[in-house]
Order: C-alpha cells, then structure tokens, then sequence
C-alpha cells in the first residue's frame, strides 16, 4: 500500500491534496449545530446528480410524453417512485438547508473579509440552484409547471425594447411548447449540474483558501503553537468528518421520513395542480411558485404603483432582481467592528429579528391571492409592501446601524457557547 | 531599437502583438457563438405553425364563452348579450385605456366593443401583465365578488388584473394594457376565421 501511494504520490499530489484539505486542514474547534448544512447541502448536490441520472433513464423530453413518462417511472419502473420523490423532494430539502447554510453566514458575519469571495461564489451558487430548480420544475409537464414557467419567463417581457425577443428566445417558440421543454432539458441535465459542480469546487477551494470563520467570528490563524497549527484549530479529518456523520444521519431521518410518509409534503413539495397535464387554456386558479420562491414572488408582485416610468410590472421584476442583488453585497454593507451575533449589540438583533419575520411573511403571502386579506389591517399587497422595505432596509441601511450597534468586546480566543461542552 | 530588453526582445512589439491577437481571437469566439445562440430562437417549423383557425360560432348563445387554440394560446369568444354590451359603457371611468389607443387589438376592432360586430369578442385569453389565461367572471355586482359595481369581465388568479367584456384592463392593476385582440374575420354569419384580416385590410 505505502509502495502504490508512493507511486502515485509521484505522478498525481494524491497525499498533499487529502492533508491540505483534510487531515492537515484546521479548520475551528467550535463549530455548532449551523456549520452542519454546507456538508449536507454537498450531500444532496451528490442525491440530485444520481437519482437524476436514472431518471433520464425513463424520462421522456418532450411535450406529447413527458407528462406520461413521469407517471410511468411512478408506477411502473421498478423502484422508479424512490428515484422521483429523492429527487424531487431533494430539491426542497436543497433549499431548506442553502436557506440554512446562508443563514450561518448572515448570524456569524462568515461573508465579511476575508471571505467576501466565499460569501459571492455561495450567493451565485444560490441564483444557479434557482435557475435549475425552476427548469427542473418544467419537465414535469404538469399543469402548474406550464404556466409557473409562463409567468416566468414573461417577467424577462417587462424589460424594454428587447424584452419580447428574449421572450421568443428563451422559449424557443411564440409560447411554452415542446421547443421550450426540450432545452430546459438540456439546461436542467447538463449545462446547471455542471455550472453548480464547477461553483461548488471554486466555494470550497475559496474557502480553504481563508479557511472557515467560526460562532466566534475571530480568527484562529492569529493564534499559532511553535508549528504553525491555530491553537484553536483541529483538523477536519477526523473531527469533523465524524461530527458531519452525525449530522447526516439525523438530515436522512427526516429527509426520508418525508420521502416515505409525506412525500407531496401537505401540497408544498409536489403541488396537486401539477398532477393534472399541461393545458394552454386553462390556468391554475391558485397559480404559487414552490416555496423556494415564494419571498422573491412576494417582492415581484408587491410592487403595484403605476407611476413609476416603465410601469409597475418593469419595477416589479427590478425589485425581486435586488432583492437578490444585495445579498451579494452584504460584506461590504455591514460595517460593525466585530462578525458574529454574540458580540453584536441590540440595534443588529432587532434588525436582524425583523428581517426574519418579514422574510417569513413575504414567504407565507407568496401562497396568497393579492387582494386577499390574511393577516389583520391590511390587504395581501399591503404587507408585502411593507415587509419588502423591511427586507430592503435590512440591507441598505446596515452601514448606518451596523456602525451605531453598541458591541461587545470580542475575545482572543474561540468560545464555547452556554451548556455547550 | 530604445524598446529592446536585455535578451533583444522587443517588448513593446510583443505587446502589441499579444493584444492584438486577443482580440482577434476574442471576436473569433463572438462569431462562433453566434450560430449556437441563434439556434435558440423560433425555428422555421414554429414559425410556420401560425396557422388561421375556423370557429362554428352558430351554437355559440348570448352570454356564453368558448376557448379556442389559435398558435398554441388561447382565445376566448364571447357572445355578449345586450346588457353586456351596455355595461360597457358604465366601467369607462374605472378603465386605463378606455379608448383603446394602445395598439392593442387591429385598427378594425379600435372602436367601443373592441370587435367587428358589437355581440361577438374574439380576443386573446393571455393576461397582459405575465401571460396567465384570465377566468371569465360574468357574474354582475356584488354576486361576483368583485365589488359592487362589477359589470362581468375577466379576473386574473394570478396577480389580480382585472379586465371588463371588451378585455379593457382596469386602473391600479399589475397589468398595464388591454388584452390582444388577434386578428379576425367572418367566412360567414355562423363562421370565423382567426389569424386573417377581413377583406381590404392590409
């Protein structure tokens, strides 16, 4: 064995890659609970590139059978409905733990310097996982994927001039038809999964790079033994490949529990309207995305003042594409002198707690008609209205508070949290 | 040569040469994309697919509506009764474009009904703002739970727009115009053809 790494450690850095990422890699002896969802989120990228292997198998890209074919790998492809809810409910649970993992870096202040790379490469990640998420969403051919990708795809008409054109464009024909399924195939099968593969290698090369912030938010490259290891630091192989494990386990408890128990999960993972076969008469008449997208579908239709030049409908696509746009810039938004939350003051948790609860309603008012009235005072559009500024100010007026936060002194070397061990 | 190095390489020669090169190569890579993107586009079979489509509207009665495909997208024809077509007038002051300027529908059909004949609407079932088909909503004031002063129309479940009879979109809605009237004409009484203009119109 010693004599065949050898030889191979000659013609390939076989040895130097496992101890600079892994054996040898320092990564901070106080990682919780949140910093199992980046491991998990690779695990379901690994999920959704199988299962969706072998559903290309069977699948049939093309308007007149595609609905067909899904419903044959359900019934009749041996362990065929295993493939399809992995996969398909993979893609829910990809977003649950992003949503997580992006949430890590937000409370813990992981996209500051020097990780503003990380943090921008994680934030394209999210956008391309959007984009093969809602192709991937098309090929059932179900009712609810026709005209989800309608609406979609018509948001690219508000843009000026061009708009129309790159409408025909993307659709391949004057409206969704087979043109338009056959490659979102295409994109869905190759292009993303290896755009993502590629995103995913350049995030964790990125990160190993700087190497990982921790629930202190300090540095543990600042404080080295005579050899050069951070005295705070442990190597990720074996200590948290084992404590990854763990997390995996519990991840697969609930991913398959929801697999085998509830696999539409109450109508938010599969929607019953897309059981029903493309029909380009007749719309949905509860038309929602998946909940993925349902806060940036809140934002989209928030937007309703018809005086603004262009429109209410150009605007409305320019907010939703904001609200996108300021996640990238969130390192150089926050301007506080310390990273994590436990050093924060109340000016950045009072923020931070209002932006949760905006977040979560424009999710919740995503499912709803606009006119409706599901909360209390106001209408549907009303409150998305307010939680986008809520949203929006969040990010944008982060330099003024994030400077006035009255913070805690951070210490000089890592922590554990109370209770912990 | 005052831009030589040490080992005789003309530095600034190369320069240009290096830059020069890129940029041919990068106008090189534009044009080879340009078959591939262009691929993207409507094929010729699409194209070719606007076919004209015939409607039997003989059993088609007063108040009622059917859904007809005419290039892969859904057109309503609605035989309004005379109290539709009187309703008309009353939703004017609660409508965006009421006139119909917007060139929305052809130069034949920009009149109050927005139709060559004032019973019969012939009229793109895609709402304007993001393309879902509106649902008919005929119902007339508070019955239709659309206000009190609702004269029938069509009610988008998507974000909300709201049209009236003549496809009119109304004011403080997500969508901005009126829906498409396509093309149209009669063979005869009982029949019409979507997709081709009456006679005399070019």
């Amino acid at each position: 064995m010693k004599a065949f790494i050898d030889w191979m450690d000659e013609r390939f850095p076989l040895t130097k890659v496992w101890e600079e990422h892994l054996s040898k890699y320092y990564a901070p002896k106080n990682f919780n609970f949140w910093y199992y969802f980046g491991s998990l989120a690779l695990l379901i990228l690994v999920n959704q590139i199988v299962t969706g292997i072998f559903l290309t198998m069977h699948y049939k890209p093309d308007a007149a059978l595609a609905f067909a074919s899904v419903e044959y790998i359900m019934r009749d492809v041996p362990w065929g409905w295993l493939m399809r809810y992995l996969h398909a409910i993979g893609a829910s649970m990809f977003f649950v733990v992003v949503y997580l993992h992006m949430f890590r870096g937000l409370i813990y202040g992981s996209y500051r310097g020097p990780r503003e790379l990380v943090w921008i490469i994680g934030c394209i990640i999210f956008v391309a996982l959007m984009a093969e998420a809602f192709m991937g969403y098309l090929l059932p051919w179900g009712n609810m994927s026709f005209w989800g990708a309608q609406v979609i795809i018509s948001l690219f008409g508000a843009i000026p001039v061009i708009g129309e054109g790159l409408t025909e464009w993307i659709r391949g024909d004057f409206v969704i038809s087979d043109a338009t399924l056959n490659r979102f195939f295409a994109f869905h099968v190759i292009m993303m999964p290896l755009i993502l593969v590629f995103l995913v290698f350049l995030h964790i090369v990125a990160l190993h790079q700087v190497g990982s912030n921790n629930p202190d938010g300090i540095e543990i490259k600042k404080n080295k033994d005579e050899n050069g290891i951070p005295l705070d630091g442990i190597p990720f192989h074996p200590y948290y490949t084992v404590k990854d494990i763990v997390g995996v386990i519990v991840f697969l408890m609930i991913f398959l529990g929801i697999v085998f128990f509830a696999p539409t999960f109450f109508g938010l993972f599969l929607e019953k309207d897309n059981f029903t076969p493309a029909n380009a008469l007749q719309t949905p008449p509860h038309i929602v995305p998946l909940w993925y997208f349902t806060p940036f579908y809140s934002i989209l239709r928030a937007v309703v003042w018809d005086f603004l030049p262009g429109g209410a409908k150009l605007w409305g696509v320019i907010a939703m594409g904001l609200s996108i746009v300021v996640i990238f810039l969130l390192p150089w938004l926050d301007r506080s002198p310390v990273k994590s939350i436990r050093y924060k003051g109340w000016i950045y948790k009072t923020a931070l707690v209002l932006f949760i609860i905006a977040f979560f309603i424009l999710a919740y008012l995503g499912f709803k008609a606009p006119a409706d009235t599901d909360l209390f005072w106001f209408d549907n559009t009303r409150w998305a209205q307010i939680c986008m500024f809520i949203y929006f100010g969040f990010f944008l007026l982060m330099p003024i508070y994030s400077k006035m936060d009255p913070t805690k002194p951070v210490p000089d070397r890592v922590t554990f949290s109370k209770g912990g061990h | 040569m005052s831009d030589m190095n040490e080992n005789g390489v003309d530095v600034k020669r190369r320069r240009f040469i290096t830059m020069t090169s890129s940029a041919v190569g990068a106008v090189g890579v534009a044009a080879a994309a340009v078959p591939f993107v262009v691929s993207m586009s409507p094929s010729e079979r699409a194209k070719a697919a606007g076919a004209p489509v015939e409607v039997d509207i003989s059993k088609l009665e007063p108040g009622q509506m059917v859904r007809v495909e005419w290039r892969g997208k859904p057109v309503f024809i609605l035989n309004r009764t005379k109290e539709m077509e009187q309703g008309l007038n009353k939703v004017t002051p609660e409508l965006k474009d009421p006139d119909s300027v917007d060139p929305q529908q052809p130069g034949y059909a920009q009149n109050e009904f927005r139709s060559l004949k004032p019973d019969l609407l012939v009229m793109v079932g895609l709402c304007t703002h993001l393309g879902c088909a509106p649902v008919d909503n005929f119902e007339v004031g508070a019955a239709s739970g659309l206000g009190d002063d609702w004269q029938g129309g069509f009610f988008c479940p998507c974000h909300g727009s709201k049209f009236d009879l003549a496809g009119r979109v109304y004011s403080g809605v997500p969508a901005q115009q009126n829906m498409v009237i396509p093309p149209y004409s009669y063979i005869d009484d009982n029949h019409i053809l979507i997709g081709v203009n009456p006679e005399g119109v070019a």
